[in-house]
């Protein structure tokens, strides 16, 4: 029997051992077909060349289904029926209209919110207890929040009024695909554009379940067109030459592409990529809210979270204790089958993704930072997992402090000043968003006004709201989404 | 809250005590993700025997009698007829249910109580200091404990001076319990704070703090006489500055929610949350209880349907 240490004599023996057993979500009510084809022009079309690449569930590493791969002329077909949807209907419609079909998305979306979440966790690999109270009701969130601005457009800006711009051309990323899919569609049609959406090629599948949802919905054929494939593909919807504005959420590696072969073009561009968020836990916090704030910044979504609080900046007085306390919080958290309800850290979502986080930490341990991992009781061999780390003391020139990793890796430094906090937190390329920790408000205020990031979240981190905009300084990318804000990309001010 | 609080040990000796800045929103959210466990088959029944075995089956009202402590105690022994165990020892894997950690009932009661307990291994816990205002002269409040001890008692649950407390007088709340604790002798002291009426939680943890380093073997939120009694972020707040304590002093100090706790989902979570913020071997009578009263049916309930498949018949357990 084990015996807790202890000076004060009580005499504990309990081997009792508190084992979860295995709650896996129920995945029946989930549908998903062999092959599947493109949603273009309001119908379920093949692809032009018949050519299919594998969706894959990363929990397991076993294919769930073939996804068609479009060619730069199904891409073609995809702009044509939007051109053809935007000046024959949907330029025309009055923004009542269009706010009905997008409250109706909007419901449709909450009713079907079961099926969503598990199809969402099946081929993203997040844990079914994010999906279900997380990602989905986010997505109906954001297409009712815009469902209201469409009849309001008039508003926007005071005396001015706005027109649409045309054809959207939107890729999204794999590490929240329905989320981003609202943030790109939503927004796009309440200002009255019609869409071709392109998801990741790794999470093709709740983007076209959205396209059901769509569908069901009465929305006029073309308005939204959702094709599927990787690179090549998106490279066709950036340079198509009829599309007039292009979103892309994603890399900065991409973005940076996109942005050289959009720039001789007509084509609007708004960029959301890459960040090394820093998240600063001064002396005075409440220190065991902030470590949870911390492991949540930096673990939700496996580290998927493009502004993850993946630098930790403690100041120094508090450093040790700090770390102690987060060592012991991620000893309980729970890695394993992302559809089990009480898994906390899910599956990464691709072998590439997980061998590239792998390399990086292997680097960094080379390099000789100071590395921890909790010792869990098991992950699972089959599929793609990685246990959630940091690494502690790590030099602001660290490659581990510098790159962004998109996966559970923390970075850990110290500063001594609110000066140097500053200065720490925006040594940096990117400039997505930072947390900050303190019970002083004018030590907040202060910090937040001189760090140069879109989002900055003061005693929490990570929460999201349609009516808040969202975006990056530098290298984390070009403009904003959500809110009043979100609507600019996609109007021309008259 | 005052920064830098000090406290005199009795002969001069000025020590600070040590508290924390409570986050309430992320307390709360995190109390919360523990509702979302999903608790099933094995790992649940576990959980509720483990769940009757840190009951403090409590009552304590005007009208309590001692035909029905005696009755209390019997349940307290036996939770369930012979019958009833009976019908379930015929399933796979049944293990007999166990009795509950302690008996509750005010001083006058433990007499009664610690008779009807004898040869058993059911602790008897008294609320005394004048439970549950704790409005009268300490020397009164003292005499209550000692007539507990004297009468019986192996545990007592005081409650602490909130009017000294919310005055800043944390003097006087410290003091009193180190005099308590004296009187207590070899009896088990828990320490309730009252969290309903203490309001905050940048309040509750310095109360904890201060209960701890006065000598209080447990801290307890609530008499169950004040609403909010027990809630998970209150819980969460204690247990945390327990964890803190213990790793300053090297001192267990152990936990009781009480008051609010009717079902057997809601104790599962707090088990949950004292599993993942304390480890499984804090989960243990000698550190964890429950102050409940209804709880106990429900639990028994639950393991009917557990190795049945389907609900006991209401009747089939007493009400007290």
């Amino acid at each position: 029997m084990a015996q807790i240490k202890n000076t004060n004599n009580v005499k504990i023996n309990s081997d009792f051992k508190f084992e979860y057993a295995p709650a896996p979500e129920a995945t029946d009510m989930v549908k998903i077909k062999k092959q599947n084809k493109l949603f273009i022009n309001g119908k379920w079309v093949s692809g032009k060349n018949n050519q299919f690449f594998d969706s894959i569930n990363p929990a397991t590493g076993e294919k769930l289904a073939e996804i068609t791969e479009a060619s730069p002329d199904d891409v073609d077909r995809a702009v044509k029926a939007a051109r053809k949807a935007y000046t024959g209907q949907w330029s025309q419609f009055s923004g009542k209209e269009r706010s009905r079909y997008l409250f109706r998305i909007a419901r449709i979306i909450q009713e079907r919110s079961r099926e969503l979440a598990v199809l969402e966790t099946m081929d993203n690999g997040k844990p079914i207890k994010e999906s279900r109270d997380f990602d989905v009701p986010l997505v109906a969130a954001h297409f009712f929040y815009y469902a209201g601005w469409a009849d309001k457009l008039d508003y926007l800006f005071n005396g001015k009024s706005v027109r649409s711009l045309g054809v959207a051309g939107q890729i999204i990323p794999w590490n929240f695909p329905l989320l981003m899919a609202s943030w790109k569609i939503a927004p796009a049609l309440a200002a009255g554009n019609c869409v071709v959406l392109k998801p990741a090629e790794t999470t093709s599948l709740s983007a076209l379940l959205l396209a059901e949802i769509i569908e069901e919905s009465g929305l006029p054929p073309g308005v939204v067109n959702i094709i599927t494939g990787a690179g090549a593909t998106g490279a066709a919807l950036v340079n198509h030459p009829d599309v007039n504005k292009i979103a892309f959420t994603g890399s900065t590696e991409v973005g940076k592409i996109i942005a050289r072969s959009t720039v001789a073009s007509q084509k609007k561009l708004t960029l959301e990529l890459g960040g090394k968020s820093a998240h600063i836990v001064y002396e005075d916090a409440a220190i065991e809210q902030a470590v949870e704030a911390v492991v949540n910044g930096i673990y939700f979504n496996q580290g998927h979270v493009c502004c993850a609080g993946s630098r930790l900046l403690v100041e120094e007085s508090i450093a040790k204790v700090f770390v102690h306390k987060l060592k012991r919080r991620m000893r309980s958290l729970r890695v394993g089958d992302p559809m089990d309800k009480n898994t906390d850290i899910g599956a990464i979502n691709s072998k590439n993704e997980l061998d590239k986080i792998k390399k990086l930490i292997a680097q960094a341990q080379i390099e000789g930072n100071e590395y921890f991992e909790p010792e869990l009781t098991s992950i699972p061999e089959k599929g793609y997992y990685i246990k959630p780390c940091f690494f502690n003391n790590v030099a602001s020139s660290a490659n581990i402090c510098r790159r962004e990793v998109f996966g559970p890796v923390l970075a850990i430094q110290t500063f001594r000043t609110p000066a140097e906090a500053i200065s720490k937190a925006n040594d940096t390329p990117y400039g997505l968003a930072a947390g900050i920790w303190s019970e002083k408000g004018a030590k907040i205020h202060k910090t937040a006004q001189a760090l140069k990031a879109g989002v900055i979240w003061a005693n929490t981190y990570n929460k999201f709201d349609p009516a808040s905009p969202f975006g990056g300084y530098n290298e984390s990318g070009w403009g904003r989404e959500g809110g009043r804000h979100g609507l600019l990309p996609y109007v021309e001010v008259k | 809250m005052p920064n830098g609080i000090t406290i005199q040990k009795h002969g001069g000796v000025s020590f600070p005590i040590l508290t924390e800045p409570i986050d309430e929103v992320m307390v709360i959210e995190r109390a919360t993700s523990f509702t979302k466990r999903s608790i099933k088959k094995q790992s649940k029944l576990d959980a509720l025997y483990k769940c009757i075995e840190m009951i403090d089956l409590t009552t304590l009202e005007g009208a309590d009698t001692v035909g029905k402590v005696k009755q209390l105690c019997t349940k307290a022994r036996f939770p369930v007829t012979s019958e009833f165990a009976e019908e379930l020892a015929r399933y796979k894997n049944f293990q007999p249910i166990p009795s509950v950690a302690a008996v509750c009932v005010y001083p006058s009661m433990v007499a009664t109580a610690r008779e009807a307990l004898k040869g058993t291994k059911i602790r008897v816990a008294s609320v005394a200091t004048a439970f549950p205002a704790g409005q009268v002269p300490l020397k009164t409040r003292l005499k209550d404990v000692k007539d507990a001890v004297s009468a019986g008692a192996d545990e007592i649950d005081m409650v602490i001076n909130r009017g000294a407390f919310l005055a800043g007088d944390f003097q006087t709340v410290y003091d009193e319990i180190i005099q308590v604790k004296e009187v207590c002798g070899s009896a088990h002291l828990k320490v309730i704070l009252e969290t309903g009426e203490l309001a905050t939680f940048d309040n509750v943890r310095l109360a904890s703090e201060i209960a701890m380093e006065a000598g209080g073997d447990f801290i307890k939120t609530s008499t169950g006489k004040v609403a909010p009694a027990a809630t998970m972020p209150v819980t969460l707040v204690m247990l945390q500055a327990i964890l803190d304590f213990y790793d300053r002093t090297g001192k267990i100090i152990g936990m009781k929610p009480a008051g609010g706790i009717r079902n057997a989902k809601q104790a599962v979570h707090y088990l949950c949350m004292v599993n993942e913020v304390m480890g499984s071997m804090w989960l243990t009578p000698e550190l964890f209880r429950f102050g409940a009263s209804s709880l106990l049916n429900d639990i028994l309930k639950q393991i009917y349907k557990q190795f049945t498949g389907r609900y006991a018949y209401d009747k089939s357990f007493s009400l007290d």
